[in-house]
């Protein structure tokens, strides 16, 4: 999949595009230093640092700008970070770390990485400023291991730029705040980039889900409060502060602000990473991807990645590219952005399979129904595929997914139970067919046509 | 109602509840099942096995009841559809990988997992791929794997984090590949490993000398007293027919919470052993031979009646492992036949300041209050290996953020982090004291020629400071404290430490009965209770260097209990007669003594055993003795009956306990008393090479000496000479090669180890071993070289007139 990041400025289809994150794509070196400080780089930091904004001025712009977490699960930003303790980060004793996933792991999903390449100053200053804002000394940003080579270096190097112009480090300044800004890497395992699995890795150990509660406001890295976002999220939050919380919401719909970036995979004519208004019909993103590739009609969509339920094509193209419409009208989730669309060429079954033999690799191993669970489904759809499929094999599918989501510590369980539950759902005529026929569905249909 | 306490419902009954308490201790507190496995009251809550799932009102999804903090007015179902429908999904997932095979497990019938499955399980599975095997690992003598049946709780990985505070087991890979064991193949050395056996919910992890040996419903069950170290950790042993198959922790707080050590869970693997007695046995010319009671007790006589003026000649030595009630009767024989020599110090060799020793050494407080301490100094102990399950409470403390630190003639293992450690060579040890008094501002006026100008270095400070700030603060001596030739004067110098930083002195009691065998009477200057003795008589080192024509011994082995073996063997060899109640033979036992006796060894005997802490607690024999060995005390009362003493007419071991409470109770615990006599202060030596050594943990007594499992572990393997590099390198070795040490013509030959614990100028030679009965003192110079032949593998001590297959060899 190509993972090019569209020029910002309008398009053919007249949608604004690369307001707040993906800034900086016209400009030659779109990740260096100067480049940053012309689209007003560093401004937003220089702003609290001179007006002596407060940590709770800095919340209550990020509250009433509606960013929501760009991570998954779509919490409330600003929200999150009044949960940290107001402790004066100088007293003895206290310490707070503001910690940014870069882990993004989630089939379908390069946003992320393509901010880190191309703008990686702001997300430092949005580490910055983050850290301001829960009164943290220290951020760390904890980066999938596959991003060794070129977007570890990018950040790295920003970061340097950053501490070599006085932005981060001691003494920030001559404001006496002190905020160290440490890239991590991780070594390539999608369960870190769970928040709490996260800070294990962090800490030198195995990558593990933590039970919660506690939850890491109160208990994070290593015991200390902790608030960890997304690398969009944090990234989001220099141009909040530099154009204003209205700016920014009006960019969204109401519930949600801002522009979103979506990664659009699949079959479409040009795949690539699209940073939109949130409320964008789905319709119109598809336009901007070039539309369906060779032309072939559109069968479903997986809007959030591959954790979340897919949606049959029809239906898809009546909803919204935000948090609410996508749950209402399509019973799915907005999830991290990436749209994977699928066209009638695409044998559910054997999708389906796809996507569950990466959570049957990716779980932890740590608790029982996912460690067990995520096997036996994927046993089950091989065996489907391969033509050894009986016809209780799909009561039982539903009947295992059902047993794992919801009984885990950590979300991969419902990951893996939610594709099983909607594939089924929607195209259950193919599994019976495979059952049956010991034969794809799909295929069968794509010979007679021929 | 308290401000912390809330009322939860659980299944329509009312509970009040703790606030922050999690669910499962509630509903355990209230006898309502809810099944777990990786729950266990004194692990971290992991919450991964989700067999606790249960319904909480309101809550979107079942909820972990082991992880679920209590809230007000919670309402909780443990049985409603919800909770039956998770807690049987959870049941189905953990069978499906797990082996149905629970016919073929060791562990079948005392499974958690089985019992679950019982209640929870279907009875038949709707899996029908293929299941898992994962191949088993060696992970040393003691414990067997078997990891197909591995349910991947982490009880056993959170016990080595948190309990045992060495991380030998863990997780490795994810998913369905999550392995628990070592990563490196290797054999846990921590000295509770046991203690995973119990905790593993499966058969995963089995007691390997008694796997497939029996089944759990076929054995019987009693609760013992662990007789190794001075915790007297309580224990449930299990009997199948006549025989102990198994001994487990029985839960007391007070005591050994709900662990116990390698030590006391696998020693009963000597009771066995090829050199065990199970006859009497007299000498006739040179040989030993088996005969009955009646005329073994008629020689035992016969040795042990003094003619008329030679009643002083007779010199008892009791071993302090052996029941307070072996300890009362062996003095009482002795000051009955006209004796004043009787003592269980064997291992010690400095007996000054008499009048300092306490009625009885003890803890200076309770056991879980190690819990709780702020700051403390060890002055000589390997805690761990000596006292394993007093270790597991300090580390609480550290963990909690006490300073603990330690002054010792090596590094010892310890599983915290010490705040200072100063290892310094044996002959040391008072200097450094002796810093620490001067930094503490003590009065030493009782010391005489210390040095003016003591080295007062800024380490010795921080320990003051230490235990003086801490509002708790111990100062504790060791076993290696315990047997140095300046034992008195580190007692003294620790004494006075504790009344200038207002600590505790704590006196760790070195074997399973020592605090007993002083308050039995077991003591040349103080009777039973501790009143002063009306004639002092000889203490053990005297009477082990010749101090008695004539020699009782009870349960003594001199050859691995005699602080000097070589000396002591000469004493019997040159003894008029000697006279022995034992359970095994040891070599000098079979060339010296004229009688001996057989008596019963720990779960065969009604004993009882005085701990650290100053608790008395009693045990039943769990079986019969083997053979022809009677209980130690019914020995005493026909001895005394054959001697025609007087006051052994016992009609039950009870009455012999009462004597001596009787003779107790005015005793008043105190460990700061004060001698009169004044202390020469013993600067250090000038020789290049010392000696240095402690009895390792698995040669602390007979029984324990003869298991096997123990002995073939990694702490059971001690017959090495170890020296740091530059000490190896000064005597051309290298390491494995022969070494000679010799102590005054006293000579032995071990290979030597490298081992940078080993301060310079220190060979560290261990006594209590086959090969170092040789030899003399533990502590003192040494000439070594290079060169000599290594023994071979210790020989055993035939029994006369036991055939070959009357002993089971375990493993
Ligand atoms: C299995 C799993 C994988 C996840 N991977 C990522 C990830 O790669 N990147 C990410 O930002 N959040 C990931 N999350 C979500 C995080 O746990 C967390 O919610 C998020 O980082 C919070 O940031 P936000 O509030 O800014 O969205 C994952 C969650 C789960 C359960
Ligand atoms: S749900 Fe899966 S990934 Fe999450 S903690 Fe449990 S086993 Fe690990
Ligand atoms: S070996 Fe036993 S205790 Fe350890 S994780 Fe497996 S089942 Fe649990
Ligand atoms: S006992 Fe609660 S999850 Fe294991």
């Amino acid at each position: 999949m190509s993972t090019s990041t569209n020029s910002a400025g309008p398009n053919a289809s007249g949608l604004r595009q690369n307001q707040v994150c993906y800034t900086t794509l016209e400009y030659e070196e779109p990740w260096s230093y100067e480049t940053y400080l012309k689209i007003g780089g560093y401004k937003a930091w220089q702003k609290i640092l001179d007006e002596k904004l407060s940590p709770e001025d800095v919340v209550q712009i990020v509250k009433d700008s509606g960013l929501r977490g760009r991570g998954g699960a779509g919490f409330p930003t600003g929200l999150k970070w009044s949960f940290m303790p107001k402790t004066d980060p100088k007293t003895p004793g206290a310490q707070s770390y503001f910690v940014v996933n870069s882990d993004e792991s989630e089939p379908g999903t390069c946003k992320d990485r393509d901010l880190l390449r191309f703008n990686p100053h702001a997300l430092v200053e949005g580490m910055l400023i983050g850290s301001y804002a829960i009164r943290a000394s220290v951020s760390y940003n904890y980066m999938r291991g596959e991003f060794m080579d070129e977007v570890y270096a990018r950040f790295s190097q920003a970061v340097k730029d950053a501490y070599a112009n006085g932005w981060a480090g001691k003494d920030i300044r001559g404001s006496g705040h002190d905020i160290e800004v440490i890239p991590t890497l991780g070594a390539g395992a999608y369960i870190c980039g769970e928040e709490t699995a996260l800070l294990e890795s962090l800490e030198g150990k195995k990558g593990q889900p933590r039970f919660k509660p506690p939850f890491p406001a109160g208990y994070g890295l290593y015991g200390k409060p902790t608030t960890i976002n997304n690398t969009e999220s944090v990234s989001s939050v220099p141009a909040i502060i530099r154009n204003g919380p209205e700016w920014f919401k009006s960019m969204g719909v109401e519930t949600a602000g801002g522009q979103k970036c979506f990664s659009v995979s699949g079959h479409v004519a040009s795949p690539a990473n699209f940073e939109i208004d949130l409320g964008t019909p789905f319709s119109s993103l598809l336009e901007l991807a070039g539309g369906m590739k060779d032309g072939i009609p559109l069968k479903a969509v997986i809007p959030g990645g591959s954790s979340v339920p897919v949606v049959p094509g029809d239906i898809m193209m009546q909803v919204n590219m935000d948090y609410d419409s996508i749950s209402k009208v399509a019973g799915s989730m907005l999830g991290s952005g990436a749209v994977i669309v699928m066209n009638e060429t695409t044998d559910m079954v054997q999708a389906l399979r796809r996507i569950s033999r990466f959570y049957y690799s990716e779980s932890c191993g740590q608790c029982t129904p996912c460690r067990e669970g995520t096997g036996w489904l994927y046993r089950m759809l091989s065996r489907i595929v391969e033509g050894k499929g009986v016809p209780e094999d799909i009561a039982k599918l539903e009947d295992v997914a059902g047993k794992i989501a919801g009984r885990t510590i950590c979300a991969l369980g419902d990951a893996a139970a939610m594709p099983v539950q909607s594939f089924v759902k929607h195209y259950r005529h193919e599994f019976e067919y495979y059952i049956e026929h010991k034969r794809s569905l799909v295929a069968d249909k794509l010979g007679q046509a021929a | 109602m308290s401000d912390d306490t809330v009322n939860i419902t659980v299944d329509g009954r009312t509970l009040p509840a703790k606030k922050g308490q999690m669910l499962i201790e509630v509903t355990d507190a209230a006898g309502i099942n809810v099944p777990r496995f990786c729950y266990h009251k004194k692990l971290s809550v992991a919450a991964n096995c989700r067999m606790c799932l249960v319904e909480v009102e309101k809550a979107p999804k079942p909820l972990p009841a082991c992880a679920t903090p209590v809230m007000p007015d919670m309402i909780v179902h443990t049985q409603s559809s919800l909770a039956r429908e998770a807690q049987q999904g959870t049941m189905e997932f953990l069978l499906i990988n797990h082996p149905l095979d629970c016919p073929i497990c060791d562990q079948g019938g005392i499974c958690e997992l089985q019992d679950v499955a019982m209640g929870y399980g279907q009875s038949a599975s709707q899996y029908t791929e293929g299941k898992r095997v994962v191949f088993d690992k060696y992970i040393g003598p003691l414990i067997a794997t078997e990891m197909t049946r591995c349910i991947h709780c982490t009880r056993c990985v959170r016990f080595g984090e948190e309990i045992a505070g060495i991380r030998e087991l863990g997780a490795t890979g994810r998913g369905e590949n999550v392995r628990i064991g070592t990563y490196i193949a290797k054999s846990v050395v921590s000295e509770v490993s046991g203690n995973v056996i119990d905790i593993c919910p499966v058969g995963a992890l089995t007691a390997r000398p008694s796997r497939y040996s029996a089944r759990a419903w076929e054995l019987r069950q009693q609760p013992s007293i662990a007789p190794h170290d001075s915790i007297g950790s309580n224990v449930s042993v299990f009997i199948d027919g006549s025989t102990v198959n198994q001994v487990v922790p029985r839960d007391n707080e007070s005591v050994n919470e709900v662990w116990i050590s390698d030590r006391d869970r696998f020693s009963y693997q000597g009771l066995r052993h090829a050199e065990r007695m199970t006859t009497p046995l007299v000498r006739e010319g040179e040989a030993l031979v088996p005969t009955d009671w009646s005329s073994a007790l008629a020689r035992a006589a016969a040795v042990l009646t003094p003619t008329p003026g030679s009643e002083a000649d007779l010199g008892t030595l009791v071993a302090p492992h052996s029941t307070l009630e072996e300890l009362y009767l062996a003095q009482k024989l002795t000051r009955g036949l006209g004796s004043p020599h009787i003592d269980h110090r064997l291992s010690q060799v400095d007996f000054s300041q008499a009048k300092a020793d306490p009625v009885m050494p003890w803890l200076g407080m309770n056991l879980p209050d190690l819990e709780t301490l702020n700051a403390a100094l060890l002055v000589g102990s390997n805690i761990r290996k000596d006292q394993p399950i007093a270790a597991l409470r300090l580390r609480k403390s550290a963990l909690a953020g006490a300073e603990i630190s330690l002054i010792n003639p090596k590094r010892v293992p310890l599983n915290f982090e010490a705040a200072e450690q100063i290892t310094v060579r044996y002959d040391r040890l008072v200097e450094q004291m002796h810093a620490l008094a001067v930094a503490a501002g003590c009065d030493l006026s009782a010391l005489e020629g210390a040095p003016g100008d003591a080295q007062v270095s800024t380490q010795h400070q921080r320990i003051v400071e230490s235990l003086k700030s801490g509002e708790r603060s111990a100062v504790m001596l060791g076993n290696l404290a315990a047997a140095h030739p300046a034992r008195a004067t580190l007692l003294y110098l620790a004494r006075q430490i504790a009344r200038a930083t207002n600590a505790t002195v704590s006196l760790l009691p070195e074997r399973g009965n020592t605090a007993g065998a002083w308050l039995a009477g077991a003591v040349p200057h103080r009777g039973p209770g501790g009143v002063a003795a009306d004639r002092e008589g000889s203490n053990a080192a005297q009477l082990l260097a010749g101090g008695a024509r004539r020699y009782l011994l009870v349960n003594a082995e001199t050859d691995y209990d005699a602080a000097s073996p070589a000396a002591a063997a000469q004493a019997l060899h040159d003894a008029d007669g000697v006279v022995a109640l034992a359970s095994y033979l040891s070599p000098t036992l079979a060339s010296t003594a004229d009688v001996i006796l057989p008596i019963a060894e720990f779960t065969e005997t009604f004993g009882t055993y005085v701990n650290a802490a100053g608790q008395w607690q009693t045990t039943k024999g769990a079986v019969a003795p083997p053979g022809e060995a009677r209980p130690g005390w019914k020995v005493f009362r026909v001895l005394a009956e054959a001697l025609g003493l007087e006051g052994f007419g016992f009609d039950s071991p009870e009455a012999i306990t009462q004597e001596v409470q009787r003779a107790c109770t005015s005793v008043e615990l105190n460990n700061l008393l004060d001698a009169d006599d004044k202390l020469e202060y013993p600067g250090s030596l000038a020789a290049p090479m010392v000696r240095s050594g402690e009895t390792p943990i698995y040669r602390t007594d007979p029984l324990v000496r003869r298991s096997q499992p123990l002995q073939k572990s990694t702490d059971g393997k001690q017959a090495f000479m170890s020296m740091n590099a530059s000490v190896l390198a000064s005597i051309g070795a290298s390491e494995g090669d022969a070494v000679t040490i010799d102590q005054g013509g006293a000579r032995a030959v071990l290979p030597a180890k490298l081992d940078e614990a080993i301060p310079d100028g220190t060979v560290w030679v261990p006594m209590g071993l086959y090969e170092t009965r040789t030899l003399g003192t533990v502590f003192g110079e040494v000439t070594v070289s290079q060169g000599g032949e290594l023994p071979g593998e210790p020989a055993i001590t035939a029994v006369p007139g036991i055939a070959g297959g009357q002993v089971k060899e375990a493993v």
